[in-house]
């Protein structure tokens, strides 16, 4: 009996722990976070903006470092574009000491990142969007008032070297959407480091 | 002359000896036969790196696992998701370090997108990562486990085979 009751405990667990965040299609919600030069940041304050590359990344996640170089250069490119990117730490710095707000200061000075790295300890942004691991991306289009997803999953299809990568899972995805054209795939994985969250 | 010979032998015998478990780098298609054992073995399967904090965290309870179970039909097998470029400087430091005993396998294929799903439906890709199956069913979990949580997982699965 204690068994059975301990494998319905464990499958609703599953279940919930599915069952949230968002998928390609969704509407996502608009947010305002504090960003590493101390103001808040806002995607409703791009007016200019056709939409977003939101990167959901850390300070030490070693696959995340890994395409540190790789997101800056996304930015570079497509920020002109209209889809600047919007990095946001969803680590909790009580469980990651390396993710503290200060720490995030000083790798976006060190990297001289050229976007926004915003700042999400109790995960108000990444839980609704439902990011599990870091990196992960979610590029969100502007429909009107609405942020629309159009692509969740990786940036590309090599995580340890950049020179080896064959298909860029993001450029293609924005560049679709620039030519008005539904991002094909629109959702891919890859391994990346849990999001570090208090057991609940 | 002759002592050269034996030391030489003696050297030999030391070296292999001290020699840590091989630790076999594989593609995916080389981890495949690893997750689909037909047999009368439960296998517990850890997804993990050596930079991935939870995952070290919870590394001992594997070990734990893998001898409290020794003489029953359990195997525990790490799989590495460290980078192919750190596997001399920090993949077998770190083993030899910490004396693992459980079976070691790094996973250089890093074309994750397309392996991800044949792991389990349900993963994310978010490390630690954790399978335990036998012929007859099998388990996912995205989560870090206490050592009595992994105990008792594997448990359920012995018990109802």
């Amino acid at each position: 009996m204690k068994k059975i009751t301990l494998l319905i405990v464990l499958s609703i667990f599953s279940v919930l722990s599915f069952a949230q965040g968002y998928n390609v299609g969704d509407k996502a919600i608009s947010f305002k976070l504090k960003n590493v030069d101390g103001k808040m940041v806002s995607t409703a304050d791009y007016n200019n903006a056709k939409g977003f590359i939101v990167i959901f990344t850390c300070n030490t996640c070693p696959y995340a470092v890994a395409y540190e170089d790789r997101i800056i250069e996304l930015n570079n490119k497509y920020e002109k574009k209209g889809y600047p990117v919007i990095a946001i730490n969803p680590n909790d710095p009580e469980v990651q000491p390396a993710d503290t707000y200060e720490l995030m200061v000083a790798k976006a000075k060190e990297k001289s990142f050229t976007f926004p790295y915003l700042w999400d300890p109790d995960r108000k942004v990444s839980a609704v969007y439902g990011a599990t691991k870091t990196p992960q991306i979610y590029i969100l289009n502007k429909e009107g008032k609405d942020l629309v997803v159009e692509y969740i999953g990786a940036i590309d299809d090599n995580f340890e070297d950049a020179s080896a990568v064959s298909k860029k899972y993001v450029e293609s995805a924005v560049s679709a959407l620039l030519a008005r054209k539904k991002p094909s795939p629109d959702f891919t994985k890859a391994i990346g480091c849990s999001v570090k969250k208090k057991k609940v | 002359m002759k002592l050269i010979f034996i030391l030489s032998i003696v050297f030999t015998l030391l070296f292999y000896s001290n020699q840590e478990q091989a630790v076999p780098i594989v593609d995916f298609k080389g981890l495949q036969p690893y997750l689909n054992k037909q047999n009368d073995t439960t296998y517990v399967i850890n997804f993990w790196a050596t930079r991935c904090k939870p995952c070290i965290k919870e590394l001992p309870y594997f070990e734990q696992l893998n001898e409290k179970y020794n003489n029953k039909k359990v195997k525990v097998i790490l799989v590495s998701l460290d980078f192919r470029k750190s596997y001399e400087s920090q993949l077998l430091p770190f083993i030899k370090r910490k004396g693992i005993k459980s079976e070691v396998i790094l996973l250089d294929d890093p074309d994750s997108n397309q392996w991800i799903d044949k792991v389990d439906a349900k993963w994310s890709g978010a490390i630690p990562a954790t399978i335990v199956y036998n012929k007859n069913s099998r388990s996912f979990y995205e989560q870090s486990f206490t050592f009595n949580e992994l105990d008792s997982v594997l448990n359920l699965k012995l018990s109802n085979p």
